[in-house]
């Protein structure tokens, strides 16, 4: 990596880091705020996601459209996504837009617009999200939203980030300036800017735009810990538009943040399992038995390995052939895990599959866009912005003794199962 | 306290990177660029595939990598994996696209299997078997969902019995596809004389063209018979601009609302005016048709129009997924931003918006790797080089409001198809009170 990783701290609170790479004539702008749809309390479910779209709707000196008029009139492109433990707003620009994404982004961070009409017409364009998103597509919200409510009991950990919109609509201005003042504080936030800037210039201008917003205190984060499955749990679903069955079959994980090295090996062998045709999965399920077109892992719900704090899961899940049984997936699976439990990974696999993990996380710092997304929830989450370029060496630090240990503990009598059964379409 | 937008600062040219480019005597192009801060480089190879029968294409690209005279498919993912790398193939009724990267050092080796697989690869009968089974379940899959059933029913209005009018192969059609079919279309289309490597990376510019020279020296191309590779033109599209398709879906929960139309090719000597007219209309978010539908009336999430360029020429589609009972009303919007085009010419502000948004997707298009593989990938269809972005850069930069506005007469309701996919008792009465429904 030939780019330097500065970090400080405004008096207000903002985590601010800056990554100056002069090779690239653009800049990003990443803006983080540790809250996330798990944070939400039943009453308000919804709203970290719809604050997220109120954020490009106007603040105190940006009328309604003209955030994205002004970002894109620069030659940008802008965009937010809400997330289970944090919510991310951020800009790509041309390298001379810096000054005008940084106003941007303190003037919602001082005073975002929260009107009754905004609400209502967001609403409406979430409803619309939703409609586009989940409802109208075969295996819609599978298995990110399916799997959390059978793996988990809290309302914190098992529900979606959406919420009913019938409550949304009942939302008021009052409620929702509230959300913006418990979670969208400097102190609960963290600035990255990654890209072609000159560093002291940019300190001054973060200085200029961000130095004056109120330093109101943190919320204090709960602890979502919840007590471990006491049996397995099974549920079915019927999609109406599905053509094919389809299962997921889930197992919580260790802490991803503060258990680190216990983490990772879950991600090897999740990435063993089913990264490739030939990987261990795909090879016994699509290709030997051929009763899967396809099957897929990953790490955390939302597919967040690193992104994602405690309680998180593993999830396989699969497209089944129209006669194929869950039962019989999950006997292969049972039987792969308990391959894996005895032989471990040939030292082979290991490799290759360490070394595709460090590139893909690589990867993601190769692209300014995804290097400053990377850079400021990292330094959310893991408290340290090089603690993304540090996960890299930890995956080449897992031994296969590792991944075996993790695959003995993924018993039948710890898991979740979801089964889509296929509605057959219109 | 009031505070002023801050200006931009001083705007710079756009300097594409530095670019190597040499044709080996199997008449293969490689063009390497030398790009990045990370030790990653990314491959792509197009190959033009004008004509090819669309199951064999499919199941082509999904068993491209199954298998070589010296190594398994299994052999094949484990190397392309240790090199931390990707590789993978996909066709459509224009070109056959090979795309991958992994750890810049891993380079050579990942040429050298590309290189294997382009001059040796078996189709093995068990590999094709297991993949036609999967690309007949995929596409089951994707003509499930409507929005890609909508995509389909527009096709086929705009193309008639152009090529295009299908591209999404029947299940029946890949299930009769033979391992002996896909081993002659290999033969006959997968040839070195009209194909076109990029190679993107932390790498030295020479090395890398020695090395692709190297690992591809065995790639000649077995078929002597020069393929074809043009397409007819697309078809005219019959001028019947209150009509309506109106495609059903039972109990759908959202209508999909398509509207499409011919319009200029990149080639155009007028492509830059009409990018920016098309920007003003629909093509990004600060969009008159966004900001209608979605910022003014909440009807749809993501509404937008998006220029689709194909080899036979290229098309404006414009998409909103509303609510059940809105697509009349969805309808009308988009046709209404249509025909105000040459009455409500793009202010000042809506001109530079665009014109700096379109010339700012160009540098950022160049900020990464991928970006500029798929930006050359893409070019490379239109027969345009690396300079074109610089030049195309400048063309922006000076073209008129007048240019643009003249440019936008292709955005008209008067050559363009409308299509509705949803409940059609939901949907029929309000489109029958706008213009003349016909069920497809």
């Amino acid at each position: 990596m030939t780019f330097p990783i500065y970090q400080y701290t405004l008096r207000n609170g903002l985590r601010v880091v800056l990554a100056p790479d002069r090779m690239v004539p653009v800049v990003g702008i990443s803006v983080v705020y540790d809250v996330g749809f798990r944070s939400e309390a039943e009453n308000n479910a919804g709203f970290a996601h719809l604050f997220e779209h109120l954020m490009f709707e106007g603040s105190a000196n940006v009328r309604k459209l003209e955030h994205f008029r002004l970002v894109q009139g620069a030659g940008g492109t802008a965009n937010g996504v809400t997330h289970l433990d944090y919510t991310e707003f951020f800009e790509l620009l041309p390298a001379n837009g810096l000054e005008l994404g940084l106003f941007l982004e303190a003037d919602r961070m001082r005073s975002p617009v929260i009107t009754a009409a905004e609400i209502a017409n967001q609403v409406d364009v979430i409803a619309a999200e939703i409609r586009s998103k989940v409802l109208s597509r075969p295996y819609g919200g599978f298995p990110a939203a399916k799997v959390p409510p059978v793996l988990f009991s809290s309302f914190h950990n098992s529900h979606d980030g959406y919420g009913g919109i019938g409550e949304l609509r009942a939302a008021s201005v009052a409620a929702v300036a509230r959300f913006f003042r418990t979670y969208y504080s400097p102190r609960n936030a963290v600035m990255a800017v990654a890209g072609d800037f000159d560093c002291s210039a940019a300190v001054r201008l973060i200085d200029r735009y961000f130095a004056g917003i109120a330093a109101t205190p943190a919320p204090r984060r709960p602890d979502f810990t919840e007590p471990p499955l006491p049996a397995d749990r099974h549920t079915s679903y019927t999609d109406p538009l599905a053509p094919l069955p389809a299962f997921a079959v889930a197992w919580r994980v260790p802490d991803p943040i503060t258990d680190r090295a216990a983490y990772l090996p879950y991600l090897v062998l999740n990435a063993a399992l089913t990264d490739g045709a030939f990987s261990r999965l795909a090879g016994r399920l699509v290709a030997g038995q051929r009763i899967a077109t396809d099957v897929a892992g990953r790490l955390g719900a939302g597919n967040e390995p690193f992104t994602a704090r405690n309680p998180s899961c593993l999830i396989l899940w699969g497209l089944l052939l129209p006669q194929a049984s869950a039962d019989a997936a999950l006997g292969a699976i049972d039987a792969e895990l308990c391959r894996i439990a005895e032989d471990g990974l040939a030292p082979d696999e290991l490799d290759r599959v360490r070394a595709r993990l460090t590139a893909t996380l690589l990867a993601d710092l190769d692209r300014v866009q995804d290097r400053v997304r990377r850079l400021a929830v990292t330094t959310c989450l893991h408290g340290d912005a090089r603690a993304a370029v540090m996960l890299a060496a930890g995956i080449g630090e897992v031994t296969s003794d590792q991944v075996a240990a993790v695959a003995a503990s993924m018993r039948a009598s710890s898991r979740a199962v979801v089964e889509v059964i296929p509605g057959g379409g219109p | 306290m009031t505070r002023r937008v801050p200006g931009l600062g001083a705007p710079r040219d756009l300097v594409f990177p530095v670019v190597a480019e040499r044709t080996l005597v199997s008449g293969l192009s490689v063009v390497a660029v030398r790009h990045g801060q990370v030790p990653l480089a990314e491959i792509r190879l197009r190959v033009p595939f004008a004509g090819v029968n669309g199951a064999q294409a499919g199941l082509l690209s999904r068993t491209f990598l199954s298998g070589t005279a010296a190594r398994t498919a299994a052999e094949i993912e484990a190397e392309v994996q240790r090199l931390g790398g990707r590789l993978a193939a996909t066709a459509d009724a224009d070109e056959f696209v090979v795309s991958g990267g992994g750890l810049a050092d891993g380079l050579p080796r990942l040429l050298h299997v590309l290189g294997d697989v382009l001059s040796r690869a078996a189709y093995p009968a068990a590999e094709v078997s297991v993949a036609r089974d999967r690309l007949a379940q995929h596409v089951r899959v994707a003509k499930s969902q409507p929005a890609y059933a909508a995509l389909e029913a527009l096709n086929r209005l705009i193309y008639g019995n152009h090529p295009y009018a299908n591209q999404t192969p029947d299940p029946a059609d890949i299930m009769a596809v033979t391992a002996d079919d896909l081993r002659s279309l290999h033969a006959a289309r997968l040839r070195p004389a009209e194909a076109t490597l990029f190679i993107i990376g932390d790498v030295n510019l020479d090395a890398a063209l020695d090395e692709a020279e190297f690992a591809l020296m065995d790639w000649k191309g077995t078929d002597p018979f020069p393929p074809v590779l043009s397409l007819p033109p697309m078809p005219r599209i019959p001028s019947r601009p209150r009509m309506v398709a109106l495609a059903g879906w039972p109990r759908a929960v959202q209508a999909c609302v398509r509207v499409a139309m011919p319009v200029l090719p990149r080639t155009s000597p007028e492509y830059a005016a009409f990018q920016l007219a098309h920007l003003i209309f629909g093509g990004y978010f600060s969009s008159r048709l966004v900001e209608n539908l979605r910022e003014d009336k909440g009807l749809a999430y993501t509404p937008q129009s998006a220029i689709v360029h194909l080899l036979a020429g290229s098309v404006a589609l414009v998409c909103a997924d509303v609510p059940a009972d809105a697509a009349a009303a969805a309808l009308a919007e988009i046709w209404r931003e249509l025909d105000r085009g040459p009455d409500a010419p793009a202010g000042e502000g809506e001109l530079q918006r665009a014109r700096q948004y379109a010339m700012g997707s160009l540098t950022l298009s160049l900020a990464s790797q991928a970006g500029v593989a798929d930006t050359l990938t893409a070019l490379a269809k239109d027969g345009l080089g690396p300079e074109w972005v610089a030049e195309h850069s400048r063309r922006l930069a000076t073209v008129t409001g007048e240019q643009v506005a003249q440019a936008g007469r292709y955005l008209s309701r008067r050559h363009a198809v409308s299509l509705v996919l949803g409940d059609a008792e939901t949907s029929e009465p309000g489109l029958a009170a706008l213009g003349e429904v016909v069920r497809c």
